[in-house]
């Protein structure tokens, strides 16, 4: 008896309690304002004003910004122009995100097989080796691939002395050495969704595909990739993102010239010192990217229900 | 050549692992399938017959021997060119797709033409009894729907020979015993060859047409139901199909001398030293003056409802089970302790090898 009336006691505790839950994730709230909604409100405001002459902005309302990202002033007859360069650096940009992604899916996708299909203790071992980047820095690593790829680098040193070349390939300062670091860098954000959702898939369920008669190409595309779907998402999002907004890599080697959004942003904040096209520049990318997740979600799920 | 195999194993050998570490799954294994008929392979977890499934299915290869489909060799062509489909264990069904597209899968990966596909995919729909499931998900069925998929979907492609492997054994007994009539309904409606693995005696003996009973990588005796269970050619058929006693005796013609002293018949004349084995259902209780009742005492009474287990112990402690029908009241009026006689059916004591 005292048990039931215990938690009946409890029960009335624990109704109150769920009426106020709603207390517990104010914290969460909290720092969701602070921390998103609220610079991402400053950038929007500052969009809207009009650049200061040393950087920063003052407090008139103007769409200028806005304005900036297709049109430039031509500074002579104070005319509007098409800003071209921006339009190569929006192409380039979504062009080498689009490629890496592909790349990395290409390359990441057996990788992520082989790993889940080890025994425990090797993938442990695999797994380990594929986050070992992660602990150097960005930049490092950039540099190092500048290393590998640049004219006197050990790429064009090997080649010329296998003899397979006679004079150094022009890879640095190219988009072909932004795509190839980017895919380097973000290699292991597409293994791990793709291990993760490999890792799940039932194995037994490749040799029903064969006893039904499909080949292996068949098994490929009609069982395994549209069970291991969300860790292509995944993967994919992880990789694309971050590639649209890439800043450090282009840099490094693209040399400054083969710009991407990322170090067009960074060039209105520092030497171009026009705060408002910068944050419309970014707000731009924002939006872009949400488009393009919810165009790709709503696709792989739709070609879910279809079968 | 009267009756056409479906399936022929000829000295089959399968070794996993390499030299003094290499474990013979299955050591020189010959047997017949014939066409159309239910045939099990019962035995024990380990004894081979998932692996000998597996070879005619072609998941795996043999090191040694050859495996013929309707005559032809088909030992090394790999599984997607069989006309073979498999039931399996775990059933395998696609996650990601629906019960009428896991089942016109095989029929799509054949180039089947779409109508042909839409009708036979209803027909198997129907067959199962699952037509107003066929727009779910798999993962919407209950344990017994996701096995009738299974099943739908490995005979939709009409194959020569259906592979089972241990399908029901993730069924509770209801479930079993339905789908039991149900998979031989099945077999007698299609006219597939079944293979079916078990390690069940009770499924075997009520579905198949014949058993091949394996333990150690080795068929150890095949033959029909009434076959293995009346005359079990050695000791692990014997025990591991139903219960049976044990008794070793000194054979001279037709009568057997057992350790107790007690001389019983025997049904087929051999002599030299040799292992008896009788039923205990052949085990009948006796008056002791009844011509050749052997003198017995009660060590143990076991009710079963319709049947008791009399543990006795003949003169010399050599221990026989009889299994008497229990009477109306559940009483059948016997005591442990008291002296008892029992006589063996005539014809129930059999000679085994080891």
């Amino acid at each position: 008896m005292a048990d039931i009336h215990m938690s009946a006691a409890e029960a009335a505790q624990i109704k109150t309690s769920a009426r106020h839950g709603w207390l517990l994730s104010l914290p969460a709230l909290v720092v969701l304002a602070a921390a998103a909604v609220g610079p991402l409100l400053i950038v929007v405001v500052y969009s809207f004003l009009e650049a200061g002459k040393h950087g920063n902005v003052v407090g008139n309302f103007s769409t200028d910004g806005w304005r900036g990202i297709l049109w430039t002033k031509d500074i002579f007859t104070d005319s509007y122009v098409l800003a071209d360069a921006h339009l190569t650096i929006f192409w380039r940009s979504i062009k080498l995100s689009f490629l890496t992604t592909m790349t990395t899916f290409v390359v990441g996708f057996p990788t992520a097989w082989f790993i889940a299909t080890r025994p425990p203790k090797a993938r442990a071992l695999w797994l380990f080796l594929i986050t070992i980047p992660f602990w150097t820095n960005l930049l490092i690593r950039t540099y190092a691939i500048n290393e590998v790829i640049r004219a006197e680098g050990l790429l064009n040193l090997a080649l010329m002395k296998v003899g397979v070349i006679s004079e150094p390939l022009k890879l640095i300062y190219t988009d072909i050495a932004v795509f190839v670091g980017m895919t380097y860098v973000y290699l292991p954000l597409m293994v791990l969704p793709l291990f993760a959702a490999i890792d799940r898939f039932d194995l037994r369920l490749l040799e029903a595909g064969y006893d039904l008669y499909a080949s292996r190409w068949q098994v490929l595309r009609r069982i395994v990739l549209p069970i291991v779907k969300p860790g292509i998402i995944a993967g994919s999002i992880l990789v694309f993102v971050p590639s649209l907004g890439a800043y450090v890599t282009p840099r490094v080697l693209g040399g400054g010239k083969q710009m991407m959004i990322g170090n067009l942003i960074e060039l209105q904040f520092l030497a171009g010192k026009n705060w408002p096209l910068g944050a419309a520049l970014s707000m731009t990318l924002l939006v872009v990217v949400t488009i393009a997740l919810l165009f790709y979600v709503r696709a792989a799920n739709g070609e879910k229900s279809h079968g | 050549m009267t009756a056409k195999n479906a399936i022929e194993a000829r000295n089959v050998v399968k070794a996993f692992g390499q030299g003094d570490t290499a474990v013979r799954a299955l050591d020189d294994v010959s047997v017949e399938i014939r066409q159309g008929e239910f045939f099990t392979l019962l035995g024990p977890s380990g004894c081979g017959k998932t692996t000998l499934l597996r070879l005619i299915a072609g998941f795996e290869m043999p090191t040694d021997g050859l495996i013929l489909l309707d005559g032809q060799d088909i030992t090394y062509l790999p599984p997607n060119k069989r006309p073979v489909n498999t039931v399996f264990q775990s059933y395998a069904l696609f996650p990601h797709l629906t019960v009428a597209q896991n089942i016109s899968f095989g029929l799509e990966m054949m180039g089947k033409p779409r109508a042909e596909i839409a009708a036979r995919t209803e027909k198997m729909l129907a067959l199962v009894k699952l037509e107003a499931m066929a727009g779910r998900k798999t993962s919407q069925l209950s344990g017994g729907q996701q096995q009738r998929v299974a099943l739908a979907r490995a005979l939709a492609p009409q194959p020569k020979v259906l592979l089972l492997d241990e399908p029901l054994s993730a069924l509770d007994l209801k479930l079993r015993q339905a789908m039991q009539i149900e998979l031989k309904r099945l077999q007698q409606e299609t006219g597939i060859t079944f293979v079916f693995v078990t390690h069940d005696q009770e499924e075997a003996l009520t579905m198949s047409d014949r058993i091949g009973v394996m333990s150690n990588g080795k068929l150890q005796q095949v033959g029909t139901a009434k076959e293995i269970y009346t005359t079990p050619k050695n000791r692990f058929v014997a025990s591991f199909i139903g219960e049976t006693n044990f008794l070793a005796a000194k054979a001279d013609g037709t009568k057997a001398r057992l350790a107790s002293g007690d001389v019983v018949d025997l049904a087929v004349p051999v002599s030299g030293d040799v292992t008896l084995t009788v039923r205990p259902e052949q085990v009948r209780l006796a008056s002791a003056n009844e011509p050749g009742a052997l003198p017995a005492t009660i060590t143990n009474l076991v009710y079963f409802g319709t049947d008791t287990h009399v543990h006795l112990a003949l003169s010399d402690g050599t221990e026989v089970t009889a299994r008497v029908q229990s009477p109306a009241t559940g009483d059948a009026g016997l005591e442990k302790g008291a002296k008892a006689a029992i006589r063996f059916a005539p014809g129930a004591v059999q000679v085994v090898g080891d």
